[in-house]
């Protein structure tokens, strides 16, 4: 280590003009970033994670400036150098990689232009290797056949893909440090795995000093040699990624560290230390079936490219090509009581199943069987008329995108009551909703607010508050948690433990990760390109798994050093 | 290409039927007699019921319809009874002056417009955003009827640096051999200056007036797709990867934010091409809209259909240039079905 870090940020205090006054989004930050370095900062939405590396990058938007302090570069001064001289500085000594790297591509461009276009910036090449160079820099990223993905649009690529397209433009011109913000949010276990083993190993190799933004301490432990917790814009704990996770000094981390999903605890380990709770009470899961599910298939047609002339002239001989098979004849059972979890990556059919079982779309062929009914037929369209809907919910991804901006929570709650229900008067209504609003531990004097005046784990808790409205036998959770932060996620999950057992109710949890499912589910099935390749008891499957996929997934999930 | 181009024009047929036949009916069902006003005022019933008989008016609906779309098979337009022509070569006459007319406008409304827009978004909140949303304002809320005669007054009337606001050509020029029907390339081609400069004089106050008009709707567009698109994700990809201020604005964000500039533009073309018989009447513009309105108002049948249809096949090659257009900017376009 050297005596001058790379990247000094001193007493830092960003502020950001808004409608309601001046925001202090960071406050006197101290972070200092040493050659070879790798160095995580950790917190939840709101910690001024994102907002100090903008800062340092000086791309922070029109409303935000520096109010104090000094970030200097190799003892290059940031905050006061004229503009001119930064931009020369950003990508060629100091590049960032984002979140949603589809997002962060420019739609309309090659991916092989995007990395000439930073390269002739830095004056690196000129116009004749300028292709070469680009090739390399996609080859360097591992990216097979890069003079292919060269000519490739961000559309046609995959998530991974596209993170990697940025990570090649990032590192194109060989800076010394690589800010990545929230790099490998969105994407799959397995996709994270291989692009932060990618990272690791490139700024290795150059021995680049690396800056890791995440809300994921999992993540930062794994990679990171050091690691700086944020709060609410403040640094609270700045400690060696060893040190941190044995002996966490504050109370903010360890309250996260608690919060964060891990092997071998019960879910009641998450909440904070020194908070009442009640044992969980376990329900006697009956034998008789809720639901059975039997040789469930849905296809999709291939997308035609075949022009309107040529399928009307060629209508006699139609070579049609085999569907698409999203759910490949999938049977699984949820008893009464009982929750499942159903795992797996974007794209293996989980979501597809979900969307069946909630009649929200029909099966292909195969059967849904419901209290003994068969539901698989009833048209999805005509389902939301059915009485049987009042016994199907469900809990969405995201709490804010599933509530309408312009219904107040109280209305939103009531919503199913007013559609599915006997008409009732006002008050009793209102009664009902704030008997619900107690029951998911939303304090009834913010039933009168929009979603936008709400928190994310408040808007959750309306979510699953409307989805209860109805006694419902089965609620379907698709990936509830997936858009909250660590601490929050803890709670609601805690919530979804309490009301099953009080309320009997069964759970089909859909989720990608399955820590979270590990904890709040009794069975849990593996999907894989529409086929289940792993069923079981949850314990078993975590600790000893039979399918090789499962063993993928399961090891590519950072864990913290504990 | 082509197959798509096929595809695209198949499946308008069904639109031009439904023209041919709307354009129909209405001009049977507006008031107005047409054998009546053509046997003029002193005509006896007799004379006008003779002249009903010639123009086929007393037959039936169906059979009037059914040797108008023989005709229309044939390429034939009909006959317009104002002036005596067939409407197919006064259409072939009146179109190009229109569309130059429309198209100067435009092109100088772009120039004008978008790097205005680009410049707002760019600076928004500043001197220019303000600046461009009075230039804009006032743009859009002054008639063109009011523009075209304030230009004139002064241009003309005061100034004297405008000849006489008469039409294509002054009186002393003749107009260059027909390529493209547009004067400004027909003398070029010519290589006649003398015409280029006359025809020029002569289109720029009705162009400045269409211009006027129709910067508003693109410098509005232009400043809003441009500010959607410089909030995007890949814009703070290219500025923390330092790319230049230039390639930022130009090549990143407005390559992005031109498919509803061209959309707006499209709609700006299409609408202004039929209904700037305002300005075609102030500058005595020999062009399509007034064309129709005076046959319209004399219940000139004939070249009120070939109008509306003539409109509906621009509209749908306007269409269908739009379109092939975004998929040159856009390659997502490409591969969508």
């Amino acid at each position: 280590m050297t005596a001058v870090p790379l990247l000094e940020i001193t007493n830092l205090t960003v502020e950001f003009t808004t409608r309601r006054g001046i925001v202090k989004a960071v406050k006197q930050v101290d972070i200092s970033v040493a050659k070879g370095e790798t160095v995580g900062i950790v917190g939840e939405s709101g910690s001024g994670k994102s907002v100090t590396s903008f800062a340092v990058m000086r791309i922070l938007d029109r409303a935000g400036r520096v109010a104090e302090g000094s970030i200097s570069f190799s003892g290059f001064d940031l905050t006061n150098a004229p503009e001119f001289a930064v931009r020369d500085l950003r990508g060629r000594e100091m590049s960032m990689i984002f979140q949603n790297p589809r997002a962060a591509l420019n739609p309309i461009r090659k991916v092989g232009r995007q990395i000439e276009d930073v390269l002739r910036q830095h004056a690196r090449t000129g116009s004749g290797d300028a292709r070469t160079r680009a090739i390399e820099a996609l080859a360097n990223v591992r990216i097979n056949r890069p003079e292919d993905r060269y000519d490739a649009y961000p559309f046609e690529l995959s998530g991974g893909m596209c993170q990697r397209v940025v990570i090649a433009l990032a590192l194109a011109c060989r800076p010394e440090l690589l800010i990545a913000d929230e790099p490998t949010t969105g994407l799959d276990v397995t996709t994270q795995k291989a692009v932060m083993d990618l990272i690791v190993d490139l700024t290795r190799e150059r021995g680049m000093s690396t800056v890791l933004i995440t809300h994921d301490l999992g993540l930062a432990a794994a990679y990171c040699d050091k690691v700086v917790v944020m709060e609410k814009g403040e640094v609270v704990e700045t400690a060696a990624a060893r040190d941190i996770f044995a002996r966490p000094s504050h109370a903010y981390t360890r309250k996260l560290m608690r919060a964060t999903p891990r092997p071998g605890i019960a879910l009641r380990d998450l909440l904070p230390e020194g908070a009442p709770v009640a044992a969980i009470k376990q329900p006697a899961a009956s034998d008789a079936a809720l639901l059975s599910v039997k040789g469930l298939v849905k296809e999709y047609p291939r997308v035609h490219t075949r022009s309107l002339i040529s399928r009307y002239l060629r209508k006699g001989n139609e070579t049609a090509s085999a569907p698409f098979r999203a759910v490949d004849g999938i049977s699984f059972d949820i008893r009464r009581g009982e929750s499942v979890g159903l795992v797996g990556e974007s794209g293996c059919g989980k979501s597809t199943t979900s969307m069946m079982v909630m009649r929200l779309l029909d099966p292909t062929s195969g059967s849904i069987i419901f209290n003994g009914q068969e539901i698989g037929e009833l048209p999805a369209r005509t389902f939301a008329g059915n009485s049987l809907r009042s016994k199907i919910q469900m809990v969405f991804q995201d709490p804010t995108e599933s509530l309408n901006p312009r219904f107040t929570a109280v209305r939103a709650i009531s919503d199913p009551i007013l559609r599915l229900d006997k008409p009732m008067a006002a008050d009793a209504l209102r009664a009902r909703c704030e008997d619900l609003a107690r029951v998911v531990g939303l304090p009834p004097d913010l039933l009168d607010r929009f979603p936008h005046q709400l928190s994310g784990g408040q808007k959750a808790r309306v979510g699953i508050a409307r989805a209860i409205a109805l006694n419902p036998d089965l609620v379907i959770l698709d990936e509830p948690t997936a858009a909250l932060d660590v601490s929050v996620q803890a709670v609601v999950l805690n919530l979804l433990a309490d009301l099953k057992a009080t309320l009997g109710m069964s759970y089909l949890f859909v989720s990608h990760d399955l820590h979270v499912v590990g904890l709040l589910c009794d069975r849990v099935i593996v999907m894989q390109n529409g086929q289940i390749v792993e069923e079981g008891i949850t314990k078993q499957v975590l600790e000893a798994p039979t399918a090789d996929y499962t063993r993928a997934l399961i090891s590519a999930i950072p864990h913290p050093p504990v | 290409m082509m197959k798509l181009l096929l595809d695209r024009l198949l499946t308008t047929i069904p639109a031009l039927i439904g023209v041919v036949v709307a354009s129909f009916l209405l001009t049977r069902v507006l008031p107005g007699d047409t054998a009546a006003y053509f046997a003029g005022p002193a005509a006896t019933p007799q004379a006008i019921e003779q002249l009903r008989q010639q123009l086929g008016l007393d037959r039936p609906l169906p059979e009037q319809f059914g040797h108008y779309v023989v005709d229309l098979a044939k390429g034939d337009l009909g006959k317009s009874l104002t002036t005596g022509q067939p409407v197919l070569s006064d259409i072939k006459a009146r179109l190009p002056a229109s569309a130059e007319l429309t198209l100067f406008g435009l092109i100088l409304a772009l120039l004008i417009a978008v790097p205005l827009g680009i410049a707002a978004a760019v600076r928004q909140g500043t001197v220019v955003d303000h600046a461009c949303r009075a230039i804009a304002t006032a743009g859009v809320s002054l008639p063109v009827f009011f523009t075209g005669l304030l230009l004139i007054y002064v241009f003309y009337y005061i100034l004297q640096w405008s000849p006489a606001p008469l039409g294509r050509l002054d009186v002393f020029t003749s107009a260059p051999r027909g390529v493209t029907g547009f004067y400004l390339i027909d003398s070029l081609i010519a290589g006649d200056g003398e015409t280029f400069r006359a025809s020029f004089s002569q289109i720029l106050l009705p162009g400045i007036t269409l211009a006027i008009f129709s910067l508003a709707p693109i410098a509005r567009i232009t400043r809003a797709s441009m500010l959607s698109a410089l909030s995007s994700d890949f814009i703070r990809t290219a500025r923390a990867a330092g790319l230049g201020a230039r390639t930022i604005i130009v090549t990143y964000a407005f390559r992005n934010a031109m498919l509803p500039v061209i959309t707006t533009l499209g709609m700006v073309f299409s609408f202004l091409l039929g209904a700037n018989v305002l300005v075609e009447k102030v500058f005595a513009w020999p062009g399509i809209g007034s064309y129709a309105v005076e046959a319209l108002i004399a219940s000139d049948f004939a070249p009120v259909q070939g109008f509306v249809l003539t409109m509906a096949i621009l509209y749908i090659v306007l269409n269908l240039l739009i379109d092939l257009t975004y998929r040159v900017i856009d390659p997502r376009m490409r591969n969508a079905s």
